[in-house]
């Protein structure tokens, strides 16, 4: 797609064509849905989430439906941070579109790690995962509590050369305490929201269906909670705020952009229908035009509470 | 050109092939075009987040068709799609059985893990023996489309009610064959796994799990493989499957 200015978004002094970014776990590091279309016609890729060193994953079942949404504990697996770089970096640098890598981790110092990694290469932006509620030991520890977030944020803000994003987990009391204790960190931006830990049981085994026992709850059904949050976090702090969660049609979008977003991330919409993310586009733009909004940056921050 | 890719299809026929087993052939050109025997499609039901991955059971010039059972609630709403309906169809997807019409295949299935074996039944041109299993006479499906192929084909059911009562392996007595190719659940896999051990043939068979994407971007349907040096890890079924040489497999 060629540049359209109208859609042209800046997060965290990186330029963005568009504010429709795939979000990390749902696209992988692009090849497949790359199959469909130019990876250039989205803003970005958020990359499937990576470790320090390579990750099995958690063993099957991994995912289910629910009612508006899935359930998915698919536990980091990855083939470890080198292997990105250097396998899958090299091919999607060249798609024309922003990469995120996503970055998770059992310790302060894998995080580091990870990111110091990530210094030297075409990546445009890291975003911090310390909210994947699938793994024991996947950085949701570092994301339930205000001085965990500032920690790691502040760890990582120390070896990482990219702009920072940190993705928050929607499994707290309180999510703008977790925004505010990232700012104060150093993150440059913030994105949420992660899944919501669900769980669902088989009536007639009594097992439960994931064999994690518990998922991540994702789809329509968290919309609501999402644009909530991205509302209240938008009202705390001065960061860019990056929405997600539930995301499937151009009207979200336009939606969690109105509660303070200055872009969106779109995930399990795209295995309903792989090309989610650029209806969602075309849609936003043809609804701007309508509107006679000339710079999606006007939505941003544009519902009027009553 | 793209590999696999989403198109509304229209639905040409459907009919209930035995109680909760339905039968739909939809057109789709371009799809068909790509498809191989053993590939599948995710479905699209609307007002459900995940697509119903669905294996294609025979391939036409400018059709594709699929034998399908009511399992949940979108297999449900799909059954009462009717002829002149669109469908939302992703397709082709995963790898296919690997097909060599020069080599005698043995065909093991069961209940509905035979449908996707029509396919390679027909690709087969009839070198192959097919042996199906059903729970009992009312659910025996596709004998005949079968036998179209020029395939010999052998019937068992669980309880005897029509053809060999017994396991579908007992079918295969005597029945030479260069390869075995199964679909259809664990036990009947095991079986099938174990007799081409015997015989010394590769064995490639069919897997399902739960699936998201159907791609291989969400890496949600993991299977557990080894990679023959003893490595294990998590392959997934989308994507290196859904057919798997057996040796590749940690467990049936």
């Amino acid at each position: 797609m060629e540049k359209n200015n109208k859609l042209s978004v800046n997060i965290a002094g990186v330029e963005f064509n568009n504010p429709i970014i795939a979000a990390s776990g749902t696209f992988g590091f692009g090849r497949e849905y790359g199959e469909l279309y130019p990876l250039s016609e989205l803003g970005g890729i958020s990359c499937k989430g990576t470790t320090l060193k390579e990750r099995p994953g958690n063993p099957p079942p991994r995912v289910t439906e629910t009612p508006g949404g899935m359930l998915n504990a698919v536990g980091l697996q990855n083939p470890g941070v080198e292997h990105f770089i250097n396998e899958d970096l090299p091919w999607l640098s060249k798609q024309g579109t922003r990469i995120i890598a996503n970055i998770a981790g059992s310790t302060v110092e894998d995080y580091c790690r990870t990111a110091e990694l990530l210094n030297g290469t075409a990546v445009d932006m890291v975003e911090l995962n310390i909210s994947c509620p699938n793994v024991k030991e996947g950085g949701v520890q570092f994301g339930v509590t205000a001085e965990g977030v500032e920690g790691i944020t502040r760890a990582v803000r120390e070896r990482c050369k990219k702009p920072l994003m940190v993705k928050l987990s929607p499994n707290v009391t309180d999510i703008t305490e977790m925004a505010i204790a990232a700012e104060s960190g150093g993150a440059d931006a913030l994105s949420l929201i992660n899944t919501l830990t669900g769980m669902r049981i088989d009536i007639n085994s009594r097992r439960p269906i994931i064999r994690n026992n518990t998922g991540g709850l994702s789809g329509p059904a968290v919309l609501p909670v999402a644009i909530r949050m991205v509302w209240q976090v938008c009202n705390k702090v001065k960061l860019p705020v990056v929405g997600l969660g539930g995301i499937s049609t151009w009207q979200d979008a336009v939606e969690m952009l109105l509660a303070g977003a200055v872009a969106i991330q779109v995930g399990t919409a795209i295995f309903t229908d792989p090309y989610a993310p650029i209806k969602i586009r075309d849609g936003l733009l043809e609804f701007m035009d309508k509107k006679g909004v000339k710079s999606v940056s006007e939505l941003t921050g544009g519902v009027r509470p009553w | 050109m793209k590999p696999f890719d989403s198109r509304q299809c229209k639905l040409l026929a459907a009919r209930e092939l035995s109680p909760g087993i339905f039968d739909f052939t939809v057109s789709c050109p371009e799809l068909a075009a790509l498809a191989a025997p053993g590939q599948f499609a995710q479905i699209l039901v609307p007002g459900h987040t995940l697509r119903r991955p669905i294996s294609i059971c025979s391939i036409g010039r400018e059709t594709l068709r699929f034998v399908f059972q009511v399992r949940g609630e979108g297999t449900e709403k799909l059954s009462r799609y009717r002829p002149g309906d669109d469908i939302d169809i992703l397709a082709p997807l995963g790898k296919g059985f690997p097909i060599d019409p020069n080599k005698r295949t043995l065909l093991v299935g069961g209940g509905i893990g035979v449908p996707p074996l029509l396919g390679v039944a027909e690709a087969l041109g009839g070198n192959a023996v097919a042996v199906l299993g059903f729970r009992n006479r009312d659910l025996v499906i596709l004998e005949e489309d079968f036998k179209n192929t020029g395939a010999k084909v052998l019937i068992a059911t669980d309880d005897g009610s029509y053809g060999h009562k017994g396991l579908v392996t007992d079918l295969a007595t005597g029945e030479d064959f260069q390869v075995l190719m199964a679909c259809g659940p664990g036990p009947m896999l095991r079986g099938a796994g174990a007799l081409a051990g015997e015989r010394g043939v590769p064995g490639y068979l069919s897997l399902e799990q739960r699936m998201a994407c159907g791609v291989g971007a969400c890496l949600g349907c993991a299977v557990a493989l080894t990679d023959g040096e003893g490595r294990e890890y998590f392959g997934h079924v989308c994507k290196d499957g859904p057919v798997f040489p057996m040796d590749r497999l940690k467990e049936v």
